[in-house]
């Protein structure tokens, strides 16, 4: 399991160019992601109403989120919340969620 | 507990061995066993996440008492009339179908955190690796002796938990006369759901406008002022609901003249209405009081951030409304989902011996109907703090609504959609 872990974390760390001591791991990242759910749904695929995440396209997701976080893009909500991650913590969670199935 | 702190101190490869050992006595069944006491936000979300991230290794029971979960966000719309309890209203059986979580319909009498044992009022005892204790709130009827009773109780609602008492003060607002008065009493923060007894008094009063223009709703507040988005609310009060909705701060309650329909105040002048709505002062519910997990105060369940185990109990963990909150942190249906997946990660780590994360990062997301459509929300990110070992709101994140708006309205019942499946479904 510690490899499987390191084999994830290693992958997440090539897709998001994040320096070794940054690096989350992969159980982390799936904790931060689920504070995402009660709103987008568990793993990201949401009931009506609201935009699923699961299997989103990761860059689209990042580009999205660091835009409400600079209030480039207007939100009801997502320009409050986006300011509570850091850049680092937004690629991760925009990976987990890319990687889940629609 | 000490095994604990030296296994975060030191990581995956020495504190997974010490672990693995102490969960190794497990009777009947195979996989570590975890007890969930109470299917609320907390409770039914953290034994859902238990499931799916322990890979269905883990078994998880889940003691409730009540049919079905019944939610107490939108349940101020049964009272303005917009919403049914059918629409707040979800069954517990995708817990056990989809997710294979053992659901047993029954109340717990005691906790024995020695032998590791939870006794149920039909005889059953369940045995426990360890225990999720997520009994919400109950209410400090002591405090107000004219309520202290059971006939009392039925007469004058709370409906600070969704159900019965949501339907009855429902239909005690519907056979007031036009011209009446309905009373609501806020107790002194902390108590569950800061912004929800503001959010009912729009509720009312919109209720009233269309059906009953000559009443009143008349909010006495044992706070200061508005606890949970004042300005919003106050403009709501101000534009919408002019001549319906009065605010009168710094009434702290003393007692209830039930008989009378009247409300006393420490500071302030008896006021005597058509309906009251007393929402008393809370603590942890029961089971946490008696089991001797409410430390703070003898009101709230203190717990360590990063796995919610509790600080007196080795092996069982406190969620949702009962805890003794982090500074800004809500008692919030949100916030108690976020608890549950936080305290689930912890849990499945510590049986299999994992790192638990060291840094939980969690939102909470409130929304608020000052009329049957447009809403007020506030928003914030909670972080861990390792020096303080406590969860702090993220400066420069969170805030509330520019304005009530319908957009948000709409998202409002999308996240109630989205958030009893997540709990739930």
């Amino acid at each position: 399991m510690k490899i499987a872990h390191g084999l994830i974390a290693t992958a997440l760390l090539a897709a998001a160019g994040l320096s070794q001591a940054q690096a989350p791991d992969a159980a982390q990242v799936r904790s931060w992601a689920a504070s995402c759910a009660n709103c987008h749904g568990t793993d990201g695929r949401a009931q009506p109403g609201m935009e699923s995440l699961a299997g989103a396209n990761k860059d689209d997701m990042v580009k999205k989120m660091l835009d409400f976080k600079a209030g480039r893009k207007p939100a009801t909500i997502m320009h409050q919340l986006a300011k509570g991650y850091s850049d680092d913590q937004i690629v991760a969670i925009a990976g987990y969620f890319a990687a889940q199935k629609k | 507990m000490m095994q604990r702190r030296h296994f975060l101190q030191t990581g995956t490869a020495l504190g997974a061995v010490g672990l693995m050992s102490g969960c190794a006595t497990v009777g009947g069944g195979s996989g570590p066993k975890v007890v969930v006491i109470g299917g609320g936000y907390a409770g039914a979300t953290a034994a859902k996440y238990i499931r799916m991230w322990s890979e269905q290794k883990i078994q998880v029971t889940l003691v409730e008492p009540n049919p079905a979960f019944i939610s107490c966000p939108i349940s101020n719309l049964v009272l303005g009339g917009s919403k049914t309890m059918a629409d707040i209203t979800t069954p517990y059986d995708n817990l056990s179908k989809r997710h294979g979580v053992q659901m047993v319909k029954d109340r717990v009498v005691s906790i024995d955190a020695a032998k590791r044992l939870v006794k149920l009022a039909g005889g059953t005892e369940l045995s426990y690796d360890r225990l999720i204790v997520s009994p919400g709130v109950d209410f400090m009827w002591e405090t107000l002796p004219g309520m202290n009773n059971a006939a009392a109780q039925q007469q004058v609602m709370h409906a600070w938990k969704a159900g019965d008492q949501t339907l009855t003060l429902r239909k005690q607002l519907e056979a007031m006369r036009d011209g009446g008065v309905f009373a609501m009493s806020i107790p002194l923060a902390p108590y569950r759901c800061p912004p929800g007894p503001y959010e009912r008094a729009c509720q009312v009063a919109e209720y009233f406008s269309k059906h009953k223009p000559k009443s009143k709703v008349l909010i006495l507040d044992g706070n200061d002022d508005v606890t949970s988005k004042g300005p919003l609310f106050k403009k709501a009060w101000a534009e919408r609901y002019k001549g319906i909705i009065e605010y009168r701060g710094k009434h702290a309650l003393r007692d209830v003249d039930v008989a009378g329909k009247t409300l006393k105040f420490e500071f302030s002048d008896d006021v005597k209405a058509d309906v009251l709505n007393v929402i008393p002062s809370m603590r942890a519910g029961d089971i946490a009081v008696n089991a001797g997990l409410a430390t703070a105060n003898k009101r709230w369940c203190d717990v360590d951030f990063l796995t919610f185990e509790s600080k007196v109990a080795p092996n069982v963990h406190v969620l949702g409304d009962s805890i003794q909150i982090a500074p800004a942190m809500p008692k919030s249906g949100h916030m108690a989902n976020q608890h549950g997946k936080t305290c689930a990660a912890a849990v499945v780590a510590l049986l299999t011996g994992k790192q638990v994360n060291p840094l939980p990062i969690y939102n909470n997301t409130c929304y608020s109907f000052v009329s049957s459509e447009d809403v007020v929300h506030v928003a914030s990110v909670h972080r861990y703090d390792a020096e303080k070992k406590t969860m702090l709101t993220v400066p420069g994140s969170g805030g509330v609504s520019a304005a009530a708006n319908e957009l948000e309205g709409r998202y409002a019942l999308a996240w109630a959609r989205n958030i009893w499946a997540d709990t739930l479904a």
